[in-house]
């Protein structure tokens, strides 16, 4: 017997149309953010912290609280509201500008406190609010609003890799990268968030979820060769997998 | 040569015409054309100078205070968030007398998020030492960035120069703008020789500690090189249009000012509209002028008596405001009146925050209120 399954828009979803590009990886990372925060019964129980970047209008998708914060300093801001509300389930959702360049004093110290905070980092190699300019996740070689002659390392350094950088970190629970380069993808970052999520709401600590995203037209590509390039150019650079587990099997308590 | 330009590459082309050793800068909307423009010519060879992106504006801002100290010309670029991030370093800069150049695209702060123009970022620093030049048109933002450089490498100046040009308006409105030639602006422009530099031969130490024995004092010299600046800002201002034929930057720019009963006090691209809603008021019969501040710091008090004499009301229109208080320019203009002894009224009007259209309606409107009540910081355009 074959089953139908109904599309429907999660509730953690304003019914609003997003800003977002054809083919960008904003629009399914926020939605996977909003469906877990209603399957893990936590509306009215959750804050997310929204970034400077192209996700900066995400209060007018989420159905939940979101406040803002200066370009970078959501995890700071974050820490602030989860030690006033230890109840509460509190993410940041970054850009690899916001907290891969001017944020990154914040995320390295919130992880270095062990802050019981969840991130959610899109890395999409630019700056994409801004139109695409060299961000510090740039690729060698890629062209850029300003790296027209492709990222060179002697001048423009090299591609930050953020989940290796915080690894060694003690506060750092749980890390691990994903592509988003297919459907089947969605679901195991869906799997990385809520085990991001668990982690906080069992007490655990800091953990972040990276996840390789698509930028077509910052990336001058179609949305189809922009997964591919996910996968065959970005993968090698920021290898995806887990690159720190130090979780363990507690139950949620009161979820 | 002309060209049918944006006002950021109007900046831009002249920055590289400049040639600065070291350019960096942060992207922030809506300076980001000037910055890609730059990293172009210097990805192309057309500009040796090196450009290089940083992590932040208040790296930016710190990458070119060490270039300036290492004695390069330097330039960067920012706008809102990014400039006020910069402010602890803006700061610096101007205490170590380097003689930066940087464009601030003007644009709301936060909170909450506004994206468009007016004129609140520059004017939070009005106070950091450095000279602020306001343009009016795209010509201007790239005559401009030719005497600030003149003016901030200056020897009895060495103060760093900001030159402000509204967001979108200025840095994203296409113009016909006459760029000069390289042997032009050579004539124009010395090369830079910094009098004092990191240099191990003659070793010398930037920005030391300066207890209450002298930090006064230095203080006091800062401030006495932003005075001397109004010396030499109008005469650097001569020497381009005797070499370029064309008026650009000064002190004030008066317009039909002689004979007028009414006048609007502003800074910036506004006074585009302002000249228009003038010309029309005139031709109605209402004797209307402008007074166009084209350095807000330092403020040139004598220059703006002097043209407001005889000038029955005085509207000061702010693109920002010192919240409590007034708009900032309202302050200053005030001061400068009762010192100057004028018996004018000045009424002080908020206009424009956010990204406000600022019509020659709302000019009007300005100037029918100018007859009416007292005010010091009144909003035009305020929905109920
Ligand atoms: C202090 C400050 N500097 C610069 C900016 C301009 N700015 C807005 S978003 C952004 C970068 C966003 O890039 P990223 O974090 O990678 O997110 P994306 O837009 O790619 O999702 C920048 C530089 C700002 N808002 N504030």
């Amino acid at each position: 017997m074959s089953q139908t399954y109904l599309f429907k828009r999660t509730e953690g979803l304003q019914d609003a149309p997003t800003s977002f590009c054809p083919g960008c990886g904003h629009g399914i990372l926020l939605r996977l953010v909003a469906e877990l925060v209603w399957e893990l019964g936590l509306r009215g129980r959750t804050v997310g912290v929204a970034p400077v970047g192209c996700a900066v209008t995400a209060y007018d998708y989420w159905n939940f609280d979101v406040t803002e914060a200066a370009h970078g300093r959501a995890p700071a801001v974050a820490t602030g509201i989860k030690r006033v509300h230890p109840d509460r389930l509190v993410f940041t959702y970054q850009g690899d500008g916001d907290l891969a360049a001017i944020g990154t004093a914040e995320i390295v110290h919130a992880a270095n406190r062990g802050e019981n905070l969840t991130t959610v980092f899109v890395n999409n190699a630019v700056y994409g609010m801004t139109r695409g300019q060299m961000a510090p996740t740039t690729m060698l070689g890629q062209k850029t609003t300003t790296t027209a002659a492709g990222r060179d390392p002697r001048q423009h350094g090299y591609p930050l890799r953020v989940c290796e950088m915080l690894a060694g970190l003690d506060g750092v629970v749980y890390l691990e990268r994903l592509a988003l380069s297919d459907p089947a993808s969605v679901r195991r970052i869906k799997a990385a968030i809520r085990k991001g999520f668990e982690c906080q709401l069992s007490g655990q600590g800091f953990s972040l979820i990276e996840v390789l995203s698509p930028c077509p037209v910052n990336w001058n590509l179609s949305p189809v060769d922009s997964l591919t390039y996910v996968r065959e150019v970005m993968s090698p650079v920021f290898p995806p997998g887990v690159i720190k587990d130090r979780t363990c099997q507690k139950p949620a308590p009161g979820v | 040569m002309k060209d049918f330009i944006e006002g950021s590459d109007a900046v831009a082309r002249a920055v590289a015409l400049c040639r600065p050793g070291v350019i960096s800068a942060y992207p922030i909307t809506p300076q980001t054309h000037i910055v890609e423009f730059l990293a172009s010519m210097v990805a192309d060879g057309k500009l040796k100078s090196q450009f290089i992106n940083v992590e932040s504006e208040h790296s930016a801002a710190s990458l070119v205070l060490g270039a300036s100290a290492a004695g390069e010309r330097v330039f960067s670029a920012s706008s809102s968030q990014g400039l006020i991030l910069m402010s602890e370093v803006l700061f610096n800069i101007a205490g170590m007398r380097m003689p930066v150049v940087l464009a601030c695209v003007n644009r709301a702060l936060s909170a909450p998020i506004n994206i468009w123009n007016d004129q609140q970022d520059s004017m939070a620093v009005r106070d950091s030492g450095w000279i602020q030049l306001y343009a009016e048109t795209g010509q201007e933002c790239g005559d401009l960035i030719f005497q600030a450089y003149r003016l901030a490498e200056s020897p009895e100046v060495r103060v760093p120069v900001m030159v402000c040009l509204d967001g979108y308006l200025l840095s994203h409105g296409l113009e016909v703008v006459d760029v000069p030639e390289a042997a032009e602006v050579d004539k124009f422009l010395p090369p830079y020789r910094p009098t004092e530099k990191l240099d191990p031969a003659v070793p010398m130490t930037f920005g030391p500690l300066a207890g209450p024995d002298y930090y006064l004092e230095i203080r006091h010299d800062l401030h006495a090189a932003m005075r001397g600046a109004l010396k030499l800002i109008p005469s650097i201002a001569a020497d381009f249009s005797r070499q370029f034929g064309r008026n650009s930057g000064g002190l004030v720019e008066a317009y039909r000012l002689e004979d007028a009963e009414l006048a609007i006090v502003a800074a910036g691209s506004v006074c585009g509209t302002i000249k228009e809603a003038i010309d029309a008021l005139r031709q109605e019969g209402v004797k209307a002028g402008l007074l166009r501040l084209v350095t807000y710091r330092p403020f040139p008090e004598e220059a703006v008596s002097a043209a407001l004499a005889g000038v029955g009301r005085v509207a000061v229109l702010d693109k920002a405001i010192s919240l409590g208080a007034t708009g900032p320019i309202y302050a200053d203009l005030a001061t400068a009146l009762v010192r100057g002894k004028h018996q004018a009224r000045v009424n002080g009007y908020i206009a424009g925050l956010g990204g406000r259209d600022i019509t020659i309606e709302t000019i009007r409107e300005i100037f029918t209120r100018l007859s009416g009540e007292e005010v010091s910081a009144g909003f035009v355009g305020l929905k109920g």
